[in-house]
């Protein structure tokens, strides 16, 4: 096991396309990291460099105290698991696992201890002889973890393994692969585009964008206190809503002027904050839980204002209810038992408390 | 359209045609039927191009000289017992064996070679080596007697210049014999480069990654997953080639002509000398059918093979 640092990363292609612009990021050791993004972000790019499956055009990748750059991935000591398994199919399950431990010459008994253990820790132990062929998605994903498992490698490298499965396999893989690692406690670095995965799994989640880290924070951080508009937009679902703001004085304190004369008070202690703002326009960003029905609204900071619902989405536990504000789009959370219909204006609470202002400029939260 | 919807579409219609004319109507849109229809060219051409040559072959082995009359076996116990036939026996497998062997490996290895030249230079070094196999092989093959003659070899030429004697290519009978291979593999290989270039093209380039992960080297993911990966177009591409280096005519009667003295002879240049050269027809298909069984039995037992890995990985 091993603590992995990053850098000044840089990955260029054939014609100057950087796919990774000077990445810089440290791992410590059993730590688990995910690296999420949209697509073409890096993300991928950046575990591949790490693994060696891809060559490094700049700065520096530290596996265990050690510069890899020139090292081939072979003698990295990491394991990996493919978005497809990369299961070898002309093998069985047995000798999938056991592959790895074979080309290192490590005595059969040895083999045989790991292969089984990894199969009861992944309790796949009924499929050692079947060829990935005859196994399900789900099962050829717990072969390929095993495959890893059986390494006790320095570091696990996972990219994308969930994406080819259904909705329901993948919640449930999802909470194996946090059970093993609760387990093995092997330094992991994920790669995904799904942010819900990235948030479940992570201890830290390095969000990329461009070939660039936006932010890299623990999960509740980054959702509550995102640092740039692409953070704040990306984490969280649905995703925060955007409204055109202008930051009004008034008296001593500061109002919101929003699309359709709407008008939201900024709390008090948050007005020294924004007061350089006076008279610009911003991006005025809420959560959708923190956009509600006035029904049990006693929190302070609070202001309601009057909307109407183009279209309402039934969850449950909760109803979403779309809104038109001008030009924005908004999603509002709204406890399932209050009665609203499309097209009806509805009283809605806004938890100011929790709103963030982005520069326009910038796209940085303010 | 299905059986049901058709019977149902003829049921519908107001009862115009008499019972018998809508059962033959019924018979006629049946899928088999129309199946059937579909592949009698195929099953003409088949029939009458490859089982009734086959069978009259066969039916041929078994009369004497004249064919007057049936003498069962006695062609191939004749054979077994003449010398000459037992030496084509041992030139034939030798030549094919040796021959297909050496394809094969020329063969991967030229596939190894253009795997891993660049996609936009890949296309005309496939096409150059693939020439060898497009010439009509009793042309390219003159061209090679031309090269191996013994006042005008320009490969002595080249050997005499980097300071060795000349070799007799098609004089003495080892060297004949490697001549008749030489140019058989050359003929030869860029079927099985072509074969497996497609084979190392299909094998995922994520099984490599998680080989070399796994601390595969070069060698160790050529033997463990390349050469698994493809085993079916190998021991296909064997078979086939394996079946037609047996038969092959056209090398040896251009080259040596079986000679010298009968010691390149193979069975379809010996049949063709016994059977149409001699005259003696029932002896010269009793000749070009002995290898027969023996391949047959390594057909099925390959085909087999193929078919059970096919349904464990594919």
């Amino acid at each position: 096991m091993a603590q992995v640092s990053l850098r000044k990363i840089v990955k260029e292609y054939e014609g100057g396309v950087q796919a990774v612009k000077g990445i810089d990021l440290e791992i410590a050791d059993h730590e688990f990291v995910v690296l999420v993004g949209p697509s073409g972000c890096g993300k991928s790019t950046t575990l591949r460099m790490i693994a060696g499956l891809e060559e490094i055009s700049a700065g520096e990748i530290d596996i265990g105290g050690a510069v890899v750059n020139d090292v081939p991935p072979r003698d990295r000591d990491i394991a990996m698991v493919f978005q497809n398994y990369a299961l070898y199919p002309h093998m069985s399950v047995r000798e999938n696992m056991a592959f790895g431990l074979m080309l290192r010459k490590f005595p059969k008994a040895e083999i045989d201890r790991r292969v089984n253990e990894a199969a009861r820790i992944l309790d796949i132990g009924m499929l050692l002889d079947r060829k990935p062929k005859a196994l399900s998605g789900g099962q050829r994903q717990r072969v390929a973890m095993g495959r890893a498992i059986v390494r006790d490698p320095k570091v696990f490298l996972f990219d994308e393994p969930l994406s080819n499965l259904d909705a329901k396999l993948r919640v449930q893989m999802r909470t194996e692969i946090k059970k093993v690692h609760q387990t093995v406690r092997t330094t992991t670095i994920y790669v995904t585009h799904d942010q819900v995965e990235a948030m479940t799994l992570a201890d830290r989640v390095v969000v990329m964008n461009h070939g660039v880290i936006e932010q890299v924070g623990p999960p509740q951080e980054l959702y509550h206190h995102p640092r740039t508009r692409f953070v704040a937009g990306f984490i969280g679902s649905p995703a925060m809503n955007f409204i055109p703001a202008k930051v009004v004085e008034r008296g001593n304190g500061l109002v919101l002027h929003l699309p359709l004369g709407t008008e939201l008070a900024v709390p008090e202690h948050r007005v020294a904050r924004y007061k350089a703002y006076a008279g610009k326009t911003v991006t005025f960003g809420i959560r959708p839980e923190h956009l509600t029905d006035t029904q049990n609204v006693n929190k302070p900071h609070v202001a309601i204002f009057n909307a109407t619902p183009e279209v309402l989405e039934p969850m449950g536990m909760e109803t979403l209810a779309h809104i038109k504000l001008g030009g924005a789009e908004i999603c509002a959370r709204l406890d399932p038992l209050v009665a609203a219909s499309p097209g009806v204006p509805l009283p809605l609470a806004a938890d100011m408390n929790n709103m963030h202002l982005i520069d326009d400029a910038t796209g940085l939260v303010i | 359209m299905a059986p049901d919807s058709s019977a149902a579409v003829l049921a519908a219609r107001p009862a115009a045609a008499p019972a018998r004319g809508s059962a033959m109507k019924r018979f006629a849109r049946r899928r088999s039927t129309i199946a059937f229809l579909m592949t009698l060219p195929l099953i003409t051409v088949i029939g009458g191009l490859v089982a009734w040559p086959a069978g009259y072959a066969i039916y041929l082995a078994t009369l004497n000289r004249r064919q007057t009359a049936f003498i069962g076996l006695e062609n191939f116990d004749i054979l077994l017992e003449s010398e000459t036939f037992r030496s084509v026996i041992w030139q034939s497998c030798f030549f094919a064996i040796t021959a297909v062997l050496l394809k094969a490996l020329v063969g991967f290895w030229l596939a190894h070679m253009l795997h891993h030249i660049p996609a936009k230079g890949q296309k005309i070094w496939r096409g150059m080596l693939l020439v060898p196999w497009v010439i009509p092989p009793a042309l390219s093959t003159l061209g090679w007697w031309w090269m191996f003659d013994p006042s005008y070899s320009s490969i002595n030429y080249l050997i005499n210049a980097i300071g060795f004697p000349s070799v007799p290519w098609l004089g003495e009978p080892w060297w004949a014999r490697i001549s008749v291979i030489i140019v058989n593999v050359w003929y030869g290989a860029p079927f099985f480069m072509i074969m497996y270039l497609a084979a190392l093209k299909s094998v995922p380039d994520q099984l490599y990654e998680a080989a070399a992960i796994d601390g595969a080297t070069g060698w160790q993911g050529l033997r463990h997953i390349t050469l698994p990966m493809m085993q079916n177009i190998i021991s296909i591409t064997v078979l086939f080639s394996l079946i037609v280096t047996f038969a092959n005519y056209d090398i040896v009667r251009v080259l040596t002509n079986g000679g010298p003295r009968d010691l390149t002879q193979v069975f379809a240049s010996y049949a063709f000398q016994v059977g149409v050269l001699s005259g003696n027809i029932p002896r010269g298909a009793a000749v070009s059918l002995f290898m027969f069984p023996l391949l047959a039995i390594i057909a099925y037992f390959v085909l087999r093979g193929v078919n059970k890995r096919n349904q464990e990985m594919a």
